[in-house]
Order: structure tokens, then C-alpha cells, then sequence
């Protein structure tokens, strides 16, 4: 293998690994925000119990997320060199903000309320995780506008050899960004939702502190309720952004070969990107491809064989895992309504219990195949249009960038296995038990 | 213009990252030779506990602003000390999931293995960085394509070695100075004698440095150029001398400000050496990564000033309070608290 496709192993893998730390960090630390105010405002103990308990969770998750984080941005100066020094104009400066801006923060204020519990006011200390869940969803914002910009470049000259910046606000304040950002957050609060409705559920089924569990679920109920149908709704919308922008990451999620107007979509279908066509496309909606892209059933969608060979993505990955976050996105709908509605009587419906528990996963291989569409699908480019993966690997020997990857294979293997353990170890044990006195 | 105020804000981000990442790597370094017990072990991870994370940012953040600011060296840096920055992250990652993971089994053997990790990922970020940055001052073999000719080993010459000692002795230091300021009796008594004891390898380590440095690098040129700057070596001098007469005064507060004043000043004059390279090259002057060839367009560098001017300012009022307010000294009381370490 060359230093290219260890390169990009190394980076998928890193940041495959840190998304699975960072989604529970962002929606859990809200909803343990939210726990302790209601603490603050009800003086209930067991709000308390809840923020210590979910926020024990929370901590595991949030180291592993930072250290892993800190990785991600250095190799785009150890492993894409020249893509730093090409776009770091505009690039780099978006996330040296989010340092600046959000990253201090979150890692100085999460200090301050894991150990202030005694040493600041109840008030005081529920500001301080109310400013680690902002922070880290501010930091959320900048990454994700610097992942737009590598999407649709905007807001940039090229110049000098490298790509300038002309127009911060243009860079930070396209649509493609906000929606990625609202669909990618609001999918992390599903996954947090969707984690704490499992807990509760495994404890409940097992008879455990029924009271502190049926808040907690009802909690992250409504929270992951009302979150799913943001993620549903930026889902779509970013998908007709993705339209506009990137058609060919488009064709290549629908396995769509050739150029038409009035395209349906198949229910079902197989890619066969060798003869550059769907080996089978059963289940046609008439005109629901071109709906959705352009919200007009007649448009006209451009296919793959109109884009050079050299340009277009790998057609089924980006197709498959399309298929797999909608359908899931979905089954999350579902899911998560029938649980809202009988949220108020859950411990009477053992069976939607057991499958709440065992829906614990699927929200992290939703995640994960949301992102290996977004980042496959810009292939072969690492920025749209600009600058090809090929052009942006960094000078280096062969050996550095394979011994870099297999120790990133095993570290990184190993912390999320330490991760999982520990999480596990920590919501089997439950909450500390309530003290004798109540009250404050 | 621009490109030499951050250039000097650079160079100022390294010196905080060193102040404060530097006493808790310290600390971890320390922590197999001074801790007798698990409870003094347990003082020690908790004396850096609301803090670390926080300090650890400031590394990230000279990262991103060399990113930013300067994206050709960035890049020329990065990729050219390539398997030292690997070893540097995955120690970090180590250290941090130590600090994590330690006090969340019950076992005594895995209590071992993350004090272990803690050591290592707190010795070695120490001697990398000092390794690194002594080979930066050197000057390192990058080629007319901003290629680093030379690998790993070649880092390991005696100049980047001292340097690499140089880095761990200091933090040990200030390491054992901070935690002098967060314990009491016998484990606070036993923080002030190490600190003494590393005095004198420090200011031995310090002069040969200094001296090192007048024989392998250029450093001292914009020194002997405008003599007013040998008062940023001053201060290292004075902050070193400072170090021993508070701790001779047993007071380890004012003997953590001299040991921050040393960092600082010793960072701050491998910076100003380096002005107005930030990676020079040890081939040729001409293929140096410096403020022109590798800065980010005026714009850039305007919206970032703006950034910059604004929240650090703000993030070092908010850390100062957070420093302030977790100032007391460890007790039973406070190792008893759930989430303690």
C-alpha cells in the first residue's frame, strides 16, 4: 500500500473512532444539563442522583472523545501536508477558532464540575456543565462548518499557489453547514436519547429504583423525540443541499447512472458499478427522486456516466450506507414515537423494554454511515471540485504511515474497548443509592 | 507586521502551554519517585485534576494557530517530525485516559497498569517536546520541497537530547513546586525537597543549554543584534535564582511564579533566536519556513487577531479563576468525593 491509501485508512479509522466517543458527549452532557437544573429549580434529590449517575457516563466518554479529537487535527499537518498548506488559509483558521472559542471551555469548565461539586454554589455548578454542553456544541458548529468548506468551498481565491480566504462570513454562514451541523448534533441527541431510554430500560426490567429511572427515561423520551424529527427534517434538506452542490455524491447515493428527468427512486436495488448500471431496481416511486433532490418531480437528476470516471465516488459504499442512515433514521422515528406515546406507563411494556435495549447500537452505525456518505461521496476530492485526495498526502516514508496505523489500530481498538467496558460496568451498576435525608 | 504579532503570540501560546501543561506532566513524572502510598498517589493525580485538561488545550491551540497563521510551516512541521508527533499524541492519549480510567476498577493491578501509563504519558510528552523544540532551534534537514531529509533518529543528536532533558528536568520542577502549593505535611515537605534537589541539575542543565546553543544554533544573532532583548533572558535567569530563594523561604506559591517566569523566559528566547524563522533549515537559510514564505493571507490573519485579542483574554481570566478557586490543598475530604481520581 502507498502512503495515500495509508493515509486515508489511518484518518477513516481516527475519525470513525473519535464519532463514536463524540455523539453521546454531545447529547448527553444537554440532558445532564438539563437534569441538574431541574435540580437547582426543584431542590428533587433525585435529579441530583440523575445528573452524578448520567454524568458518570458522560465522563467516561468525554476523556476518550477529547484525546482522540487532538489526533484528528494534527494529522492534517503529519499525514495532509500539502492539503494544509494548499487550504490552511481558510481551513485552519476555522478550527483554531473552535480551540479558542469552544475547546477551552469545555476542558476547563468539565474540571470545575466534576471536582466542584462541594466547593460551588448549586447554581454555580449547574452553570458549569450548562457551559461544557455549550461549548462542545459550539466546537461541533466550527468542525463542521470546516467539513462544509471541504464539501462546497466558498468564500476563497485561489492565489499564490493556495487557496485564500475572501469572505469569512460566506464560509461560515453557508446553508450546506448549518444544515450539516443541526443534522449532525440533532443526531447525536438521538443517540444520547436513545442511550439513556436503554439504561433505564435494562434497569427497569430488572426492577431496579423505578423512580429514578422512569424520570430519566421520560427525560431523554422527549428530548429524543423532538430530536429525531429535526434530524429527519435537516436530513432532507441537507440532502437537496447535497443535490445542489455535490451531484455526484448525489447519483452515487441513489446508484443513479444516467442523466433523466423525472427519476424515481427504487425501494430496492443493487449497484453494479462495473457495467455501470444497477444489476436489479425493483419498486420504483415515480418522480420521488427528483422530488426530493429539487422538490420538483419533473427535474432533471444527473447521472454518474455523465461525470468522467476520474470523478466520481466509490458507488456502493456511498449507496449502501445512504440506504442504511435512512432506514434507520426512520426505524428511529418509529421507535422513538411508540416510546414517547407510552412513556408515562413504560415499566407495563416489557417487550418494547427489550427492544429499546437492544437499540442501543443502532444509532452509532447511523452515525457512522451518515459520515462514511459524507466523506465518501466527496471522493475522489478532499476539497469538491479544488483539490483531489491524491494531491494532498504528506511527503512521507512508507514505514512512518504504516507503523502510525497499526498503532492506531490497537490503541485506538483498545480504548474503545475500555470505553464499552467501563460504560457497561457503570450503567449495570446503577445510581448511588438515595441518601436517608431529602432535601437540600 | 501582521506576520510578527503572530509570530510573538505564537511563541506566547507555547510558553502558557509549557507553564501549565508543564507542572502537571511534572507531577506524572514524578509521581513513581514521590508517591510512598496510594493515597499519595491519589494527592498527586487530584493536585492536577480540575486542571489538566484545560492546560492540555494550549497545546491544541498553538497547534491550530500555527495552523492558521502559518499553514506552510504547519505543514512542513508536522509531516517532517512526523513519528515524534505520533509518539507525542499517543502518549497524550495515554496519560489522559489514565487520569480516566484509574480510579474506575477496583484492582490493584489495574491501578498499576495507569500508573504506568500515567508515568509514561507525562515522562515522555516532557522530553519529546524539549527533543522537538531543541532540534527546531537547531534548525532541522527540510529540503528546497519543505522535506525533512532526516528521520527520527536524527532528532536524537546531544544538542535536541539536552534539550530533551533540559524539558523534563524543568517540568519536574515546576512539577514538584505545585504540588508542594497543593498538599500538606509529610507529602508537602517531601514536594519541597525534590524541588530543591532538582535545583541544582536545573540550573546546570539551564547553563549548558544556554551555552549548547551559542555552539549549535543561531540564536543569540537577534540577541547580540538588539542587546534590549537579552532582558527575556533575564528573566529566565532571575526567575531560576528566584526558584531557590523561595524555596529556601519554603514558599511555594512565589516559587511557582519564578518557576512559570523561567518557562517562560527560556521559551520565549528560543522564539525570539528563531525570529523570523519558525522551522529553519539546518541545508540551506533559503529553504527556512519562516513569517513570509508560510503565512496566511493578510485577511486571515486580521480575523484571527480579532479572535485571538478577544477570547484568550477571556480564557486565561476564566482559567485564573478556575486555578484560584481549586487552590486549596488536598485532604482525606477531598479523595473522598465520588468523582475525585
Amino acid at each position: 500500500m502507498d502512503v495515500l491509501m495509508l493515509s486515508r485508512l489511518q484518518f477513516a479509522f481516527a475519525t470513525i473512532v473519535h464519532f463514536i466517543f463524540v455523539p453521546l458527549t454531545l447529547g448527553l452532557s444537554v440532558l445532564v444539563a438539563i437534569m441538574e437544573t431541574k435540580y437547582v429549580k426543584t431542590g428533587d434529590e433525585t435529579y441530583k442522583r440523575m445528573a452524578k449517575f448520567w454524568g458518570k457516563l458522560f465522563l467516561i466518554n468525554f476523556a476518550l472523545g477529547i484525546v482522540t479529537g487532538i489526533t484528528l487535527e494534527f494529522q492534517f499537518g503529519t499525514n495532509w501536508s500539502r492539503y494544509s498548506a494548499y487550504v490552511g488559509d481558510v481551513f485552519g483558521s476555522l478550527l483554531a477558532v473552535e480551540a479558542t472559542v469552544a475547546f477551552f471551555l469545555e476542558s476547563t469548565f468539565i474540571g470545575v464540575w466534576v471536582f466542584g461539586w462541594e466547593k460551588l454554589s448549586p447554581k454555580m455548578h449547574a452553570t458549569a456543565i450548562w457551559l461544557v454542553a455549550i461549548a462542545s456544541n459550539v466546537s461541533a458548529f466550527w468542525i463542521l462548518q470546516a467539513n462544509a468548506w471541504m464539501q462546497h468551498p466558498v468564500g476563497y481565491t485561489l492565489r499564490g499557489g493556495r487557496a485564500e480566504l475572501t469572505d469569512f462570513f460566506a464560509v461560515i454562514g453557508q446553508d450546506l453547514g448549518w444544515s450539516s451541523f443541526i443534522h449532525t448534533v440533532s443526531g447525536a441527541y438521538v443517540l444520547a436519547g436513545l442511550f439513556v431510554m436503554g439504561v433505564c430500560c435494562w434497569h427497569l426490567l430488572r426492577g431496579a429504583d423505578s423512580n429514578f429511572f422512569k424520570k430519566s427515561f421520560s427525560l431523554a423520551s422527549v428530548f429524543a423525540m423532538v430530536a429525531v424529527l429535526v434530524v429527519v427534517v435537516l436530513g432532507h434538506l441537507h440532502g437537496s443541499e447535497v443535490a445542489k452542490y455535490q451531484p455526484a455524491k448525489l447519483a452515487a447515493m441513489e446508484a443513479h447512472w444516467t442523466t433523466a428527468k423525472h427519476v424515481p427512486q427504487y425501494l430496492f436495488a443493487i449497484p453494479d458499478p462495473e457495467g455501470e448500471r444497477n444489476s436489479l431496481a425493483i419498486l420504483p416511486i415515480p418522480g420521488a427522486l427528483s422530488l426530493l433532490a429539487y422538490h420538483d418531480a419533473n427535474a432533471e437528476v444527473k447521472g454518474l456516466k455523465d461525470f468522467p470516471a476520474a470523478d466520481r465516488p466509490p458507488v456502493s459504499l456511498t449507496f449502501y450506507m445512504f440506504r442504511l442512515m435512512v432506514v434507520l433514521g426512520f426505524l428511529f422515528l418509529a421507535l422513538l414515537a411508540y416510546a414517547w406515546f407510552k412513556r408515562g406507563a413504560i415499566e407495563d411494556n416489557p417487550k418494547l423494554m427489550r427492544l429499546l435495549i437492544w437499540a442501543i447500537p443502532l444509532p452509532y452505525v447511523a452515525v457512522q454511515a451518515g459520515w462514511a456518505v459524507t466523506e465518501v461521496g466527496r471522493q475522489p476530492w478532499i476539497v469538491y471540485g479544488v483539490m483531489r485526495t491524491a494531491d494532498a498526502v504528506s511527503p512521507i516514508a512508507v514505514s512512518q504511515a504504516a507503523t502510525s496505523l497499526v498503532a492506531f489500530f490497537l490503541v485506538y481498538l483498545l480504548l474503545a474497548g475500555l470505553d464499552i467496558f467501563l460504560l457497561a460496568k457503570f450503567a449495570r451498576k446503577g445510581p448511588d443509592q438515595a441518601p436517608a435525608t431529602a432535601g437540600r | 507586521m501582521l506576520g510578527t504579532i503572530w509570530f510573538i503570540l505564537w511563541g506566547v501560546l507555547w510558553a502558557v502551554y509549557f507553564v501549565l501543561d508543564g507542572y502537571d506532566l511534572g507531577m506524572g513524572t514524578l509521581a513513581p519517585f514521590l508517591a510512598k502510598n496510594e493515597r499519595d498517589k491519589r494527592i498527586m493525580l487530584n493536585a492536577a485534576g480540575p486542571f489538566w485538561d484545560g492546560n492540555e488545550v494550549w497545546l491544541l491551540t498553538a497547534g491550530g494557530v500555527t495552523f492558521a497563521a502559518f499553514p506552510g510551516t504547519y505543514a512542513v512541521m508536522f509531516s517532517g517530525l512526523y513519528s515524534a508527533l505520533m509518539l507525542l499524541l499517543f502518549s497524550l492519549i495515554l496519560r489522559g485516559v489514565s487520569f480516566e480510567f484509574r480510579s474506575k476498577v477496583e484492582s490493584d493491578s489495574w491501578r498499576k497498569l495507569w500508573d504506568i501509563g500515567h508515568f509514561l504519558g507525562s515522562f515522555l510528552p516532557a522530553l519529546l517536546l524539549g527533543v522537538a523544540f531543541a532540534n527546531i532551534f537547531k534548525g532541522v534537514p527540510i529540503d528546497a520541497h519543505g522535506v525533512n531529509q532526516g528521520g527520527l533518529f536524527d532528532l536524537l543528536n546531544i544538542y535536541g537530547l539536552a534539550g530533551g532533558l533540559l524539558f523534563v528536568i524543568v517540568f519536574a520542577q515546576h512539577g514538584a513546586i505545585w504540588l508542594a502549593v497543593k498538599t500538606e505535611g509529610e507529602l508537602h515537605e517531601r514536594a519541597l525537597d525534590t524541588a530543591k534537589m532538582l535545583w541544582l541539575p536545573l540550573l546546570v542543565m539551564a547553563v549548558m543549554f544556554l551555552v549548547m546553543s551559542a555552539v549549535y544554533t543561531k540564536l543569540y544573532a537577534n540577541f547580540i543584534a538588539s542587546p534590549a532583548l537579552f532582558a527575556i533572558l533575564a528573566v529566565a535567569v532571575l526567575g531560576l535564582l528566584a526558584i531557590r530563594l523561595f524555596l529556601g523561604q519554603k514558599a511555594p506559591g512565589k516559587a511557582f511564579a519564578a518557576s512559570a517566569a523561567t518557562i517562560v523566559g527560556v521559551t520565549l528566547f528560543g522564539v525570539t533566536g528563531l525570529y523570523p524563522s519558525l522551522l529553519p533549515s539546518s541545508l540551506n537559510p533559503d529553504w527556512s519556513m519562516t513569517i513570509s514564505n508560510s503565512a496566511s493571507s493578510p485577511l486571515t490573519l486580521e480575523i484571527m487577531l480579532g479572535v485571538a485579542l478577544t477570547f484568550v483574554p477571556i480564557v486565561i481570566a476564566y482559567q485564573t479563576w478556575v486555578h484560584v478557586k481549586f487552590s486549596h490543598k488536598i485532604t482525606d475530604a477531598d479523595l473522598a468525593e465520588d468523582e475525585a481520581y
